[in-house]
C-alpha cells in the first residue's frame, strides 16, 4: 500500500450503524460521504417505536444523532444514491455514486409541507409498512434528516401526464421544486468504506398457511411497530386494520422466517424477534385502552442481551404476557368476522384453536438482494446466508482490505451490539488511514468576541413567519410592532424564514449596525435551529450565549392554528418572557481543559489486549495492567470460536503483538489501589508486587473480565465426575484416554443463571456445551450426549450448531427452574433424574461424566474500580453503560469506556468488537489537546456558602465537593469537569449560594415575571 | 364567571423530555388552551420552590413541572427532587389558604406529543374549576 492514502471514508447506509461510524470518523479528523438511498438518513431504527429493554422511545434517542449527523461540516450526505462501482484499493479507492433527482432544491426547501398538503395523488405510505397513504410529494418521516421534501416520481401526476398539475410547484412558498432536476453521477475518492447498509425483513407472504397478505389483521412485527408509534397511521391508538377496532386478544407468532429450514426461510436464528415480541407486547397492554390479552407462541424464548431476562420476567409476572410453547400451524379467518383462528399444537400434542383479533408475525432478519449485489460490486464475499464474512477474531474486517463492515449486514443483531461493531469499523479504517487525519477536514474560525460585559442591553428581536407556518395565524408585524415596544429591545425585523441563508447575514448586519449585544428569535424551536442561530451571531462577534429563542410556532402557531387572536397574543407573551431573559443573558467562556493523551486498560484478557493493541496502533502510548501473570484472560480455556477457529493460535500471537508493541507498557501481577482525576487528567495508582507506581492518563478502559460461578450444586466439587466449563474440554484434550471409555456424558445449563438471585442468562453457555457435544460425537459416535437446558440459546447464525447437534444425535431434555434435575452418585459414576418434557415423566440418565455451564459473574473487585472512579454496576455488579442502546462503550463519567465480560457474558467476536469500539471512543478523546466541555454549569457563591454539604449529597456526578478552607471550614467546590448542568444543587441550596450560568436565578424569575404581566 | 376566566399556568418544561414532547403535540397540530406558557429548564431538577412561588406572585392562576419520566432522567434524579419540591409547594400553598391543586407534577417522555397536549388540557380545566388564584382574586378587585 503507497503512503500518500486518502482521509476520508465513504459510509454506505444511514442507519444507526452507519450514523455512529460517520460520527466517530467524522470528529476523529476524517471526511465522511454518508450514502443513503432513501430520501432521509435514520433506518429501520427510526420507524421502531420503542426498544427493548427499557423500552425507550427510538426516535427520542436517535434523532439528536441524526441531527449531529445533519449539521456535521464533516460528513457529506447523499441521499436518494447508491453506489455504482469501485476502483482501487485500501487507502485509496474511486467511488462512483449514483444520485437520483429529488425534484425539490433542498437549499431552497423549508419543509413547510405545502406542497405534501396541496398534492393531489395518494400513494401507500411504505415508511408506515403500507398501513396508511401518504402524497407523492413527501417527506419520509417527521423527523427525518435531511428534514427536505422529495417528490416520489414513480407516483407523481406530472411525471405520469406529460407535466400536467404541478401543484406542488404553485403553492410552495420556497420556490423549491424543479422537476427539471436530473440524476447526477459524483465520483469520490475515499481510503476506506464501511458498509452498513442493514437488513430488510423477512417477507412472510410465503407462508400461506398464515394468512399474510390475505387477512388483514395478520401483520408483521414492523407493521405493529408502526401501529403503535405515536407518529404512525393510526396515531399511536391500538386499533387494528380492518375495521379500526380496539382490539382485546393480540397473538406473537415467533421464528417466522427464521429456524426454519425451508429452501425460502432461513436456518439462523434472527436473535432479536423474542425480545422485540416481549417489548410490544408490553407495549400494546400499555397502550391498551381496555384489557388486553397478549400471547406469545415461541420454540425457546432466547432473551440472552443484558437485561433481556429480567424483561421476560417481567413481562410474565407483572405485565401478564402470556407465553406459549408451541409452534401455530395455521391461521384462518374466523367466518364472518375480521377475527383470526389461531391452530396450534401443545408439547403434549393436543390441538389448540383460539382467537385473536390481531395476529403479528415476529418476522426474522434477512439480507435483501440489493444489498448482495451492492457486496458483489465491492467485491465483498458473504456467506450462505448473504451476511459479509468476517472471522471472530476481526469482526468488522470484509474479504477486500479497506473495507469494513458493521450492523445486520454482518449478522443478525440488535442495535447495540450494532453500535459496537460501527465504532469497531471506525477505529480499523482510523487506523488504517491514520498518516492522513486531519488533511480534508475542516475547523471554522471565528472572529473574537466583542466585549458586551457593562454594557446596557441592546436587545434585537427577529420574528420568523415561516413561510404560512407562523405568518398563516400569528399577526407577525403587530408581534414585530409590540416587540420593539418592549424594554432593551433596540430593533425589531420580521423574515419571511429567518433561517434562510440570506436572513442570517441580514442578521449579522443587524448586529454591526445596530451594536446589538443580545438577540432573540422567535421562530420554530430551539430543538432544532438554536445552534444555527448561535453560530450566526458568534460570526458576528457575539457570544452564543447571548442568545434567547422564543418558540411561537411548535408550541405557538401549530397548536392555535384554529384561533390566530390567542395565537398572535402568545407570541407576544413568549417574546416578552424571552427578551426579559434575553436582558439578563451574560457572555459564558467555553471550558476547555488539557488532555493527557496516555492511555490505561485494566485488564488483559482479550478485550483488554484488543482495546490497548487499537489505541497503540493510532499511535497512543497505553498501559495495560493485568492482575495475573500472564496475558490472555479466560482465553486462555478457549478451543475454538463457535466458527471454528483456533483460539490458543490467535491468543499466543495476538500476545505477543500485544508485548512486543512500542506503545504498550504490560504491567503483570499489577492491581489498581486508587483512581483520581477526571476526563483527560487520571492519576492511576498501581500496585505490582511490593512496587507502586503512578500513572498519569486522559482515558481509561475497564476490561477486568468475569469468571464462572463456582458451586456445590450437582455435586460439583464433590465428584471428580462432575467439571465445569472447559474442565471436560480440558479432559478431552489431556486425557482422552477416559473420554474413550466413557459411554454416556450429560451437560447441565444455566447452573446458576436464570434463578431469581442470578435473573440474568450467561449468553454464550448453550452454545459452548453444543461445541462440546458436537466434539464428543464426532469423536465417538455412539458415545450418548444429553443435553439438559431450559430453552436453547444459540442466537443468531449458532443456530446451524444446534441443528448439527441434533443431527449427529445429541439428546436434548429440557427442565424446569421448578423441577430441577437431581444428581446422584451411582458406583463409579453418576446417576441423574430429569423429567421429560416431552415425555413428562422421570428419566433415568446413567452418566460418566457432568459437565456444567454455571454462571459468568464479573470479577471480584469490579466494585472497587467502579467506586474509585463512580462508574455505576447494575444489579448483578456488571458494569452499568451510559446508555444501553446507543452508548455501549461509555459511561455519563466521560474518559471512562468498558469492554468484554465486564459488561455482561459474551462471546469472543462480541468482546474484541466491543473492545475496538471503546478504543475508538477512547482515541476520540485521546486525539485531542484540550476538549472542551459544556460552559452551563454551576457556579458556587463562596461567600454565602456554609459548607452544609446538601450541594454534594444531591449532585449525581460528583460535580460539587466540598473542601476545607481554613479558618471558614468548609465551603462547596465546582468540579465543573464533572458538571452536567442540570441545575439540582442550585435548586436545593438552603443558602441561595449556588447558582447556575445560562439559567441563573434572576434570569429564570425574570421570564417567570414577564409570563405573569399582560400584554 | 368560569366562562370568561382565562386562567394563566406556567408550565416548566425539561429540556429532553417535556419541552420536546411539547414541540411534538404542535407537529402533530394538537390544540391546547393558549394560556399555557412553557418555560424550559435543562432539567426539572433546578427548579427551585422560590420559582414556582414566584409564578404565583406574579399572576400565574396555575403552575406545573413536566419532567422525564421515572427512571429516565437525563441527570439520573432531577426529576424525582422536582417532584418533592411540588409536594412542598403543595403544603406551602395550603398553608397560605391556596388550594394546592394550582401546582402540579408531571412526567412524560418526549414521544408523547398527545399527553403533552391532554396535560395542558387537564390543567387548565382543573385551574377553571377553581377559578383565579386568590393572589389575583385580590388585585383583580
Amino acid at each position: 500500500m503507497s503512503k500518500d492514502v486518502i482521509g476520508s471514508v465513504m459510509v454506505v447506509g444511514g442507519g444507526i450503524a452507519g450514523i455512529q461510524s460517520a460520527l466517530d470518523l467524522a470528529n476523529a479528523g476524517f471526511l465522511v460521504y454518508m450514502v443513503e438511498k432513501s430520501p432521509a438518513i435514520g433506518g429501520v431504527m427510526s420507524a421502531l417505536d420503542k426498544t427493548f429493554p427499557t423500552n425507550d422511545c427510538s426516535m427520542c434517542i436517535l434523532s439528536p444523532k441524526l441531527v449531529e449527523v445533519g449539521r456535521h461540516k464533516n460528513i457529506k450526505l447523499l441521499t436518494l444514491s447508491e453506489i455504482e462501482s469501485v476502483a482501487g484499493e485500501a487507502g485509496h479507492f474511486t467511488v462512483t455514486v449514483r444520485e437520483q433527482p429529488r425534484y425539490i432544491d433542498m437549499e431552497k426547501c423549508i419543509a413547510c409541507g405545502k406542497c405534501a398538503e396541496k398534492c393531489p395523488r395518494k400513494v401507500e405510505n411504505s415508511y408506515n409498512q403500507g398501513l396508511n397513504k401518504r402524497k407523492a410529494a413527501y417527506v419520509l418521516y417527521p423527523q427525518a434528516v435531511p428534514l427536505k421534501y422529495a417528490i416520489d416520481k414513480d407516483n407523481c401526476i406530472y411525471f405520469e401526464k406529460d407535466g400536467k398539475c404541478r401543484a406542488c410547484e404553485k403553492f410552495c412558498p420556497a420556490d423549491a421544486v424543479d422537476f427539471k432536476q436530473q440524476e447526477k453521477i459524483h465520483t469520490l475518492e475515499v481510503g476506506s468504506i464501511i458498509m452498513s447498509p442493514g437488513f430488510k425483513c423477512f417477507d412472510p407472504g410465503i407462508y400461506e398457511r398464515y394468512g399474510y397478505g390475505i387477512l388483514p389483521n395478520v401483520i408483521t412485527s414492523m407493521e405493529f411497530e408502526r401501529v403503535l408509534s405515536a407518529s404512525g397511521p393510526y396515531e399511536g391508538h391500538l386499533v387494528r386494520p380492518s375495521d379500526k377496532k380496539e382490539p382485546k386478544k393480540i397473538a406473537w407468532l415467533q421464528c417466522v422466517g427464521s429456524r426454519d429450514i425451508r429452501e425460502d426461510a432461513h436456518g439462523y436464528c434472527s436473535g432479536v424477534c423474542c425480545m422485540y415480541a416481549i417489548k410490544e407486547a408490553i407495549i400494546a397492554k400499555e397502550h391498551a385502552a381496555q384489557d388486553l390479552d397478549t400471547a406469545i407462541f415461541f420454540m425457546d424464548m432466547r432473551t440472552h442481551g443484558k437485561g433481556f431476562e429480567q424483561t421476560y420476567n417481567r413481562a410474565k409476572k407483572e405485565s401478564g404476557v402470556r407465553f406459549v410453547r408451541a409452534r401455530v400451524h395455521t391461521v384462518e379467518a374466523v367466518h364472518g368476522s375480521d377475527d383470526l383462528k389461531v391452530m396450534y399444537s401443545t408439547e403434549a400434542g393436543e390441538l389448540l384453536t383460539e382467537i385473536f383479533d390481531i395476529v403479528v408475525l415476529s418476522v426474522g432478519l434477512e439480507i435483501s438482494d440489493e444489498v448482495k449485489s451492492l457486496a458483489g460490486k465491492l467485491g465483498v464475499a458473504v456467506d450462505a446466508d448473504g451476511f459479509a464474512a468476517a472471522g471472530s477474531f476481526a469482526p468488522v474486517v470484509t474479504s477486500r482490505p479497506g473495507v469494513f463492515v458493521c450492523g445486520a449486514f454482518a449478522g443478525p443483531k440488535d442495535i447495540p451490539q450494532s453500535v459496537m461493531e460501527a465504532s469497531a469499523a471506525s477505529s480499523a479504517s482510523a487506523a488504517l488511514l491514520a498518516s492522513s487525519r486531519n488533511t480534508l477536514t475542516r475547523e471554522k474560525s471565528y472572529p473574537s468576541e466583542l466585549p458586551v460585559g457593562g454594557e446596557e442591553p441592546r436587545v434585537g428581536v427577529f420574528v420568523c413567519h415561516c413561510g404560512t407556518n407562523i405568518g398563516g395565524i400569528v399577526d407577525v408585524p403587530s408581534v414585530k410592532t409590540y416587540a420593539e415596544s418592549l424594554p432593551n429591545v433596540v430593533f425589531a425585523a420580521d423574515n419571511l424564514f429567518t433561517c434562510s441563508q440570506d436572513t442570517q447575514e441580514n442578521i449579522r448586519k443587524a448586529i454591526q449596525e445596530n451594536r446589538l449585544n443580545r438577540v432573540v428569535v422567535a421562530a420554530c424551536t430551539p430543538r432544532t435551529h438554536e445552534p444555527l442561530f448561535q453560530e450566526t451571531i458568534r460570526e458576528a462577534g457575539l457570544n452564543p450565549y447571548l442568545f434567547e429563542f422564543a418558540n411561537i410556532r411548535d408550541q405557538n402557531s401549530w397548536v392555535h392554528q384554529h384561533n390566530p387572536e390567542a395565537a398572535t397574543r402568545k407570541a407576544k407573551d413568549l417574546i416578552r418572557m424571552a427578551v426579559a431573559k434575553a436582558s439578563l443573558l451574560e457572555p459564558i467562556d467555553s471550558l476547555q481543559i488539557e488532555v493527557n493523551s496516555n492511555a490505561l486498560v485494566i485488564g488483559g484478557g482479550l478485550a483488554g489486549m484488543s482495546a490497548a493493541l487499537n489505541l497503540a496502533d493510532q499511535g497512543f502510548k497505553t498501559y495495560l495492567v493485568e492482575r495475573e501473570g500472564r496475558l490472555g484472560g479466560h482465553a486462555l480455556h478457549l478451543g475454538k470460536t463457535w466458527k471454528g477457529e483456533d483460539v490458543g493460535a490467535f491468543l499466543s500471537d495476538f500476545s505477543k503483538r500485544v508485548e512486543s508493541h512500542q506503545n504498550i507498557e504490560v504491567l503483570r501481577g499489577a492491581e489498581v489501589s486508587n483512581i483520581d482525576g477526571f476526563v483527560g487528567n487520571f492519576t492511576t495508582t498501581v500496585q505490582a508486587g511490593s512496587e507502586t507506581r503512578e500513572i498519569q492518563h486522559g482515558a481509561v478502559i475497564l476490561a477486568t473480565g468475569g469468571r464462572p460461578l463456582e458451586t456445590n450444586e450437582y455435586l460439583c466439587g464433590q465428584s471428580e465426575r462432575v467439571t465445569k466449563w472447559h474442565e471436560l474440554e480440558y479432559l478431552i484434550e489431556n486425557e482422552p484416554e477416559k473420554i474413550a471409555k466413557a459411554k454416556s456424558i450429560v451437560f447441565i445449563q444455566c447452573v446458576g443463571s436464570r434463578e431469581p438471585e442470578r435473573p440474568y442468562c450467561s449468553k454464550i453457555c448453550c452454545t459452548a456445551s453444543i461445541m462440546t457435544a458436537i466434539r464428543l460425537k464426532e469423536k465417538k459416535p455412539d458415545m450418548r450426549v444429553y443435553i439438559l437446558y431450559r430453552d436453547i440459546r444459540t442466537f443468531g447464525q449458532r443456530e446451524e450448531l444446534y441443528r448439527k447437534a441434533r443431527e449427529m444425535g445429541v439428546i436434548f431434555i429440557r427442565y424446569t427452574l421448578e423441577e430441577k434435575p437431581k444428581v446422584e452418585k451411582h458406583g463409579d459414576g453418576l446417576l441423574i433424574t430429569v423429567k421429560d418434557h416431552v415425555l413428562g415423566r422421570p428419566l433415568q440418565i446413567p452418566a460418566d461424566y457432568l459437565n456444567l455451564a454455571t454462571a459468568i459473574l464479573p470479577t471480584e473487585g469490579q466494585k472497587q474500580i467502579a467506586q474509585m472512579l463512580k462508574v455505576p454496576l447494575n444489579d448483578e455488579g456488571f458494569y452499568l453503560e451510559a446508555h444501553i442502546k446507543l452508548r455501549p462503550v461509555d459511561f455519563s463519567t466521560d474518559g471512562v469506556f468498558v469492554c468484554g465480560l465486564a459488561h455482561y457474558p459474551k462471546p469472543v467476536e462480541e468482546s474484541i468488537a466491543q473492545a475496538q469500539a471503546a478504543a475508538t471512543r477512547a482515541a476520540g478523546l485521546l486525539g485531542r489537546k484540550t476538549i472542551d466541555i459544556e460552559p452551563i454549569v454551576s457556579v458556587v457563591n463562596e461567600e454565602k456558602c456554609i459548607g452544609c454539604g446538601l450541594c454534594e449529597m444531591s449532585c449525581a456526578f460528583g460535580a460539587i465537593r466540598l473542601k476545607k478552607i481554613i479558618g471558614k471550614g468548609f465551603r462547596a467546590e465546582n468540579y465543573s469537569a464533572l458538571c452536567k448542568g442540570c441545575g439540582v444543587c442550585a435548586a436545593g441550596c438552603p443558602q441561595r449560594a449556588i447558582d447556575m450560568k445560562h439559567f441563573r436565578e434572576e434570569q429564570i424569575l425574570a421570564a417567570i415575571q414577564a409570563g405573569g404581566a399582560a400584554a | 364567571m368560569s366562562d370568561s376566566f382565562e386562567p394563566q399556568i406556567i408550565a416548566f418544561c425539561c429540556k429532553y423530555c417535556a419541552y420536546a414532547a411539547a414541540d411534538l403535540a404542535g407537529s402533530m397540530r394538537l390544540s391546547y388552551p393558549s394560556n399555557v406558557k412553557i418555560t424550559q429548564v435543562p432539567c426539572t431538577g433546578r427548579v427551585d420552590i422560590v420559582h414556582l412561588l414566584r409564578a404565583f406572585e406574579n399572576g400565574a392562576d396555575g403552575v406545573y413541572v413536566a419532567g422525564c419520566m421515572e427512571g429516565d432522567c437525563h441527570f439520573v434524579s432531577g426529576n424525582l427532587k422536582a417532584r418533592k419540591r411540588v409536594e412542598y409547594v403543595k403544603k406551602t400553598l395550603a398553608e397560605l389558604g391556596i388550594e394546592p391543586e394550582r401546582v402540579e407534577m408531571y412526567n412524560l417522555s418526549s414521544a408523547m406529543g398527545p399527553r403533552f397536549a391532554e396535560i395542558a388540557n387537564e390543567m387548565t380545566a382543573r385551574i377553571k374549576k377553581l377559578g383565579p388564584s386568590p393572589l389575583n382574586n385580590k388585585k383583580a378587585a
